[in-house]
């Protein structure tokens, strides 16, 4: 079976981000960037899958800039079999993404698609929820453990009551957490390799896929700095600074 | 069993095949890769010889395979440096480098030279290693990584993020490439799931591009002894912060160099400001790493020296982009060692070709390269007869001694050794070198003792009481560290290796109070108290800047500096 895997390229999670001084958005020139961590996992889950041979191609995908082929390489030399990068320049959310990941869907016809829960600069958690319901897939999300058993896959989700686990039919969605695997190290060998690993370029034309989308950032800002905290010797002075400080009550 | 790959259209010829390799720890099975050239670090230096070695090629149509090994997560990510640069070399490298949009924003305009007192500043004469007509203010990382891309173009294959370890020798102990780290060693030193052994690559020359106080270059210099006829290294550690700054403080193209406060007259070293493009601001200070008082912080003379009225003008309403250590090389001349060695060479800050009184090694390090790879392209393509006992790269040796690198820096060789007379001594020994002899002594000083011999005990030297940081133009270590970008995966054993911990002891905290824990600009030595009170020495080595100044200042050497798990480190864009 053909799984699809896909990578997103964000701010590295280590890089401390500002925003730039016109508050139009967060400052990502000579910024390191990286995989997204969650796509790594999900390559990584991915490859696996292939290792036990129950996937026969690990397909990976990227919907970003030019530079988002280092992504694509980096998954290629994590063991994925080929790449299609779908070239736009602007940032696209969610739900222009998982349009185009539709169209990608429908041609490669993977029996799996595998994506991060989601993505560390937009922290949206929506691409893979948005995907399963335009194709109108089963989905399992925040997914610690994955079992592929012929024609089903049972996956363990972590939620907010502990864990919970689901079968789900193929084809289906899956979106991975942080507890799923622990990403392999690309190999200086495998890394040459994925040189020669071939990768489709595509644009959202191709797709037939219109990138208009309903949501308009107004501004960025930093969240506002701390305030230092008070000891209060009292509780009428509590009342006192809650009244007239803090205007709270 | 050997594996041929034969990679259509690729210029190298790889040999990819499997070897048991005897380790002294266990047998390891190592993926072993072979090409012409191999370059340890895509720095400056590294980067030059990449190029100047396939132009080489290209001249001759002939098809060598390079690789150079960065152990940054990407080129770029562990270059910092003042930087004004001097474009002598890059003009000789790449003649076309502005059509080819080099990123050299900035020429520089203005430059100006004080001496501080704690409340004034005294202009002086600029010095003439100190006009910049004709060089730009530049970021030295983003001119890295537009240099790799240059020599991507080339062919050659950069492989970021992979940590060359040690060196490889054959047979006849000649060396023979390098091994990668393994990845995936737990912090016990048990292998993970994740485990990757390393990888050797073998190269039929091999050039050691780490930058100052490289651990392989040490390594090297050490078995060969490249250092036999020459003074030791000295070395000083610069720690610097990007500003950006208000349009109406910044002046595109000033160049700035002070001498005195906040250092004392017997601690040598300055600070620099430099106006970059889109309004920021690179200032930083460089301090000796032969100072005496245990109780010296680096780091926190940086933070005092903001406070100084003509500086904190300079930078009020701005904010701390980002920020990075790196320890440089002030032997000068003195200290060149021998640079060829059986299988390959010394390049760069690895070597030390530094010109201390124009604080610039930029020009002088990519030279040294292009010279390298001139003297390793002649010998790979079997052009060049050799004597007995010649090495490969015995001609790179006589290249850059007839060069104008080794005129540049033999001008300047009694420069920073005046300083151990103190600022006013240093300063007028200066002068009658640069306007009386030019450069032309007939005398040539020398440094007493080395970095790690020059501290007093802590009980005969006085505290210095650092103000708290203000938050505004002032921070303390740790938010500091947090703009450089640094991490390293923490389940892997310390890459900083504490030889005796007897010595920490009784040397370190005992005689010296903990200097580590002072002059470290990342906060990675700490003395914490353990459970009986006592204080034990805590190394945070996620914080490591890779700057090197422990593995230098450290009183008896007892700290070795070896390189973590590849990809870990500083992410430097702008430094």
């Amino acid at each position: 079976m053909k799984v699809l895997v896909t990578v997103k390229r964000v701010v590295d999670y280590a890089v401390k981000v500002r925003v730039k001084p016109d508050g139009s958005g967060v400052d990502l020139s000579n910024v390191k960037m990286s995989m997204n961590p969650f796509c790594e996992i999900a390559v990584e889950e991915a490859v696996r899958l292939k290792e036990s041979k129950v996937a026969s191609e690990v397909i990976v995908a990227s919907v970003g800039p030019s530079q988002s082929s280092e992504q694509i390489r980096t998954a290629l030399a994590m063991g994925a079999d080929r790449g299609i990068h779908v070239e736009v320049e602007q940032e696209l959310p969610p739900s222009v993404v998982s349009r185009a990941l539709k169209f990608i869907v429908l041609k490669e016809k993977p029996s799996l698609v595998i994506l991060g829960k989601q993505a560390i600069d937009d922290d949206c958690n929506q691409t893979g929820q948005m995907l399963a319901q335009i194709l109108d897939w089963p989905q399992g999300t925040f997914v610690s453990k994955v079992k592929v058993e012929g024609e089903k896959v049972q996956v363990t989700r972590e939620v907010d009551r502990g864990l919970e686990t689901l079968e789900l039919r193929l084809p289906a969605i899956i979106t991975c957490d942080l507890r799923l695997n622990e990403p392999r190290y690309a190999t200086l060998p495998n890394i040459m390799k994925a040189k020669k690993k071939p990768v489709e370029k595509l644009g959202l034309k191709d797709l037939n896929c219109d990138p208009l989308h309903g949501i308009q950032t107004l501004s960025v800002f930093e969240p506002h700095k701390r305030q230092g905290g008070n000891k209060v010797e009292s509780v009428a002075e509590l009342i006192d600074k809650l009244r007239n400080e803090a205007k709270v009550i | 069993m050997t594996r041929l790959w034969k990679l259509s259209g690729c210029t190298s010829r790889l040999l990819f095949s499997k070897y048991r390799l005897f380790s002294s720890v266990a047998e390891e099975v190592r993926d072993r890769l072979e090409y012409d050239l191999v370059i340890v670090g895509a720095g400056p230096a590294g980067l030059s010889a990449a190029i100047r070695f396939k132009q080489k090629c290209l001249e001759s149509n002939v098809d060598l395979g390079v690789c150079v090994l960065e152990k940054g997560s990407e080129v770029g990510a562990h270059i910092l440096s003042g930087n004004v640069f001097e474009p002598r070399s890059l003009k000789e490298l790449l003649p076309d480098y502005e059509k080819r949009n080099a990123p050299l924003h900035t020429p520089a305009k203005r430059d100006e030279f004080y001496v501080l007192t704690q409340a004034r500043a005294f202009r002086l004469p600029t010095p003439p290693q100190m006009h910049n007509k004709g060089n730009y203010v530049i970021s030295l990382s983003e001119l890295t990584r537009w240099l790799a891309s240059e020599a991507e173009q080339l062919g050659v294959e950069i492989y970021p993020g992979f940590a060359a370890k040690s060196a490889v020798y054959d047979s006849k102990g000649k060396v023979c490439g390098v091994v990668t780290n393994d990845f995936g060693i737990a912090k016990d030193g048990n292998k993970k799931p994740s485990f990757q052994p390393g990888v050797e690559v073998r190269g039929k020359v091999t050039l050691l591009a780490e930058g100052c106080r490289g651990s392989i270059s040490k390594e090297i210099m050490k078995r060969f002894g490249l250092q036999s006829n020459c003074d030791p290294q000295s070395y000083a550690l610069g720690i610097k912060e990007v500003w950006r700054v208000p349009e109406e403080k910044h002046q595109a193209g000033l160049v700035v160099h002070t001498v005195g406060w906040p250092l004392d007259s017997r601690t040598y070293g300055g600070s620099f400001i430099y106006h970059m493009s889109e309004s920021r601001i690179a200032l930083g200070l460089v301090v000796s790493l032969d100072y005496e008082n245990p109780y010296l912080s680096p780091y926190q003379e940086l933070q005092k020296f903001k406070t100084h009225p003509k500086i904190s003008k300079m930078l009020e309403g701005g904010e701390v982009i980002q920020y990075g250590a790196r320890s440089l090389n002030e032997g000068g001349f003195q200290s060149i060692p021998k640079l060829a060695f059986p299988g390959g060479a010394l390049i760069g800050c690895s070597a030390g070709f530094l010109n201390v009184p124009k604080i610039k090694g930029t020009h002088t390090a990519m030279k040294s390269g292009m010279l390298a790879a001139e003297s390793a392209f002649e010998y790979l393509n079997g052009s060049k007869q050799y004597s007995e006992g010649e090495v490969e790269l015995e001609s790179y040796e006589h290249t850059l001694r007839n060069s104008w690198v080794y005129d540049e820096l033999s001008r300047e060789r009694n420069i920073r050794p005046g300083f151990r007379l103190g600022l006013l001594g240093g300063l007028t020994n200066a002068a009658i070198e640069t306007y009386v002899f030019r450069g032309k002594s007939f005398w040539t000083l020398h440094l007493p003792y080395e970095a790690n011999e020059s501290l007093k005990p802590a009980s005969s030297a006085k505290k210095i009481a650092y103000p708290k940081p203000d938050g505004k133009l002032t921070f303390d270590i740790l938010t500091s560290v947090a703009l450089s970008g640094t991490n390293h995966d923490h389940d892997q054993p310390p890459h900083l290796k504490v030889k005796d911990s007897k010595i920490v002891e009784e040397v370190n905290w005992r005689l010296y109070a903990g200097p580590e824990s002072r002059y470290c600009p990342a906060r990675v030595y700490e003395y914490v108290e353990d459970e009986s009170g006592q204080p034990k020495l805590q190394i945070n080595a996620q914080n490591c800047l890779h700057c090197k100044a422990c593995d230098i200042k450290d009183p008896k050497q007892n700290i070795q500096w070896t390189v973590p798990e590849g990809g870990g480190g500083p992410k430097y864009t702008i430094m």
